[in-house]
């Protein structure tokens, strides 16, 4: 009982961490059909400016949840102005360039901080004891926490003016336009949105996987067959998504082992694309966002 | 004075012959060496270090007004922890550059696929990283230290300390595979027991399920030959849960990037590591070494682990063997080097082994303590008899054969 207690969490917080690496890009993809092959970057960056600023003496907490979003966020809308906004339209001119921004980033960060950080951080929560089993109190936090980013981002969609005029510029630019509405700058803001919710991850992650330049690269292949396998509705397609692919992940990997795990999971998106070319909620959930 | 062009010509020809003489007298024909190690693309946190550490080793020996009276000239490749630009870059150094030795490889996978381009054009080859064991080629010296020098210290001390039961962890490839064997073999003659053994593609960062997996076997303790920089996670992860505390970690690969000042001390503490070289080995010449490459360096060095020091030796051995040949002829070095030679390092005594073209060397076991590794005991003048047990080039000079491409048991070693 105690395993399968501790077990059912492990896969939580699986479906969780894929939900967070993803959510980012799933914004900047379903929103303006962008697909940011820096995301993983953005990562890196998220987790670069926790680092920086608890080494300056910053709170962690304030770090992760307040300054990383923001640092990153910032990054995205300056690399939507220079960049991201002369190619719209163009899905594999953005695809090369957003790429190159990704070994630009790698090498800048490389330059500054060395290969590899020297700055450690512990996650700040302990060990939980379930039964006979230990589990991290920063992965129950983190599933929260995802919860919770889900959740916001839903409210600003869903729920605010800004939400309403974006998810309208997206659908009808030449309307909104006409309406008065200056698409440039929500397209801008959204990009920083999405990359925002990109910077988050890295900053909430940082403690449990820790930082080097190349880190992204791990990220961006499991957050970018979690967006295509979700489809387009941010939310609905990022949850069922990760989702599925987390709790096949986790139970074939407890089973047999991380390799097989892997290949399971690439499997099912696979097979998911072949049933679902437009992802999941290409058929299922086509309303939701 | 008039300045015609002509005569302009004239002077400054004239100068340039004369600023140029002595250069050309001095330095007629410098000794080449290339070095092709890693300097960006993933595999930076080790080649960097290791190709200043080469730099150092070919500086000292220049300044001490070389080698046969003549400079040696280092040729520097970045491979980018690409297998393509080895073979590109070993085919430029060999047949384009001319270089007289070749200082090479991170990975297993590079060594494999540049030893036969050095092979065809007739370069000889040093290999300065500890890895799995079984290479045996008349042309190629490995360095570095082998699982017979350093798992074979470990699992036995591990054993006393913790217990008999042993989970095995690895990567998911030839270096983690071939380690894996050896662990396995080692516990089992020791009286061991082997409870599991896990491989991990080298981009897992969730270690969840394994962990659970972990707690639910209660091995006495695990072994880690995880690499790279993604696996690093499986450190925080495991220290996270709080099992660390209960079952404790031995490795073959952790530190050796400098991994220890990167999680925390509390996730670290109490691992224990065995190598052929730490940073903190107390002896006057190591103090020196360590001194001098930071000075020297351009660039911080993290953590001066194996890999570094043995390239700065590595560098220092083919410099004796020179020595010894009195020529740069390629046979007359290899056959000086394998009178044998050795060398003091910062390491402590190295030689040559023969038969085998690997080195006889000091190993030691160290424990992590607050992100510092404290020696707790050495080992002297180990010989490489893993790769002894199917290796004798003494008697069959003419292979250049890895014998463990495939595994040991397709090598026969139960």
């Amino acid at each position: 009982m105690d395993l399968f207690l501790a077990l059912a969490l492990q896969i939580v917080y699986g479906v969780s961490n894929l939900a967070l690496i993803s959510l980012g890009l799933a914004i900047i993809f379903g929103m303006m059909r962008v697909i940011n092959l820096a995301h993983g970057e953005f990562i890196m960056l998220g987790g670069y400016t926790v680092i920086v600023a608890t080494s300056h003496g910053v709170n962690l907490w304030f770090a992760m949840l307040v300054l990383a979003p923001l640092v990153v966020g910032l990054v995205g809308v300056i690399v939507e102005r220079v960049l991201i906004r002369h190619l719209y339209g163009r899905m594999i001119d953005t695809l090369l360039a957003t790429w190159g921004l990704s070994l630009f980033l790698i090498g800048a960060v490389t330059t500054i901080f060395g290969p590899q950080t020297t700055t450690t951080i512990s996650p700040p929560i302990g060990a939980v004891q379930i039964g006979g089993y230990g589990s991290s109190g920063y992965e129950l936090f983190l599933i929260l926490i995802t919860l919770a980013a889900v959740a916001g981002v839903y409210a600003v969609l869903r729920l605010t003016k800004l939400g309403l005029v974006a998810r309208a510029t997206m659908q009808r630019p030449d309307m909104a336009s006409a309406l008065g509405v200056s698409t440039s700058q929500v397209y801008m803001l959204t990009f920083g949105f999405g990359s925002a919710v990109a910077g988050l991850a890295g900053g909430l992650l940082a403690p449990i996987t820790g930082v080097v330049p190349t880190v992204g690269a791990i990220y961006i292949a499991k957050a970018f067959i979690t967006v295509i396998s979700g489809g387009a509705a941010i939310l609905a397609g990022t949850l069922s998504a990760s989702s599925l692919l987390g709790v096949v992940n986790g139970v074939i990997s407890y089973a047999t082992g991380p390799t097989l795990g892997e290949v399971a999971l690439l499997l099912t998106a696979i097979v998911i694309i072949r049933i679902m070319p437009q992802g999941i909620t290409g058929r299922f959930f086509r309303k939701s966002l | 004075m008039k300045l015609s062009r002509r005569s302009l010509l004239r002077a400054s020809a004239a100068g340039a012959a004369t600023l140029a003489a002595p250069a050309i007298v001095r330095a007629a024909n410098p000794i080449k060496m290339a070095a092709i190690l890693d300097q960006s693309g993933g595999l930076e946190l080790l080649g960097r270090p290791m190709l200043e550490a080469t730099k150092l080793a070919v500086s000292e020996i220049n300044a001490a007004g070389g080698l046969l009276d003549r400079q040696i000239e280092l040729i520097a490749y970045d491979p980018q922890t690409t297998i393509q630009f080895y073979t590109q870059f070993a085919t430029q150094a060999a047949a384009g550059d001319r270089v007289d030795v070749v200082h090479a490889g991170i990975t297993s996978a590079s060594r494999e696929a540049i030893r036969p381009v050095l092979n065809r054009f007739q370069t000889l080859y040093f290999y300065n990283t500890l890895y799995e064991g079984g290479v045996c080629d008349y042309n190629n010296f490995c360095t570095g230290s082998t699982p017979a020098q350093t798992v074979e210290k470990l699992v036995p001390y591990a054993m006393n300390k913790w217990g008999k039961k042993v989970y095995i962890i690895a990567a998911d490839y030839n270096y983690g595979h071939i380690t894996a064997d050896w662990v396995q073999k080692y516990v089992r003659d020791n009286g061991g027991e082997n409870v599991a053994v896990e491989f991990f593609p080298l981009d897992v960062t969730n270690f969840g399920p394994t962990i659970k997996k972990i707690q639910t076997e209660k091995p006495d303790f695990v072994m880690s030959a995880l690499v790279g920089a993604a696996h690093i996670s499986f450190y925080r992860q495991y220290g996270a849960a709080g099992v660390n505390k209960e079952i404790p970690l031995a490795s073959t690969t952790f530190t050796l990037g400098g991994e220890h000042k990167l999680v925390s001390a509390e996730e670290g503490n109490g691992m224990i590591v065995s190598f052929a070289y730490f940073e903190e080995i107390d002896t006057p010449a190591n103090r020196k070494f360590v001194s001098d490459l930071r000075a020297f360096s351009s660039e911080d060095i993290n953590y001066i682990s194996e890999t570094t020091a043995r390239s700065y030796e590595g560098v220092h051995l083919w410099a004796e063997g020179v020595r010894k040949a009195g020529t740069t002829d390629r046979m007359a070095v290899i056959e000086a080097l394998r009178s044998p030679v050795s060398f003091d390092g910062p390491s402590g005594t190295v030689t040559i082994e023969p038969k085998t073209n690997h080195l006889v060397q000091n190993v030691a076991i160290a424990e992590l303590r607050d992100q510092v590794l404290h020696v707790l005991e050495t080992f002297e003048a180990q010989p490489p008899s893993d790769t002894l047990l199917v290796c004798d080039l003494d008697a069959n000079p003419n292979q250049s054969t890895f014998y463990f491409e495939n595994g040991l048991k397709a090598a026969g070693i139960e």
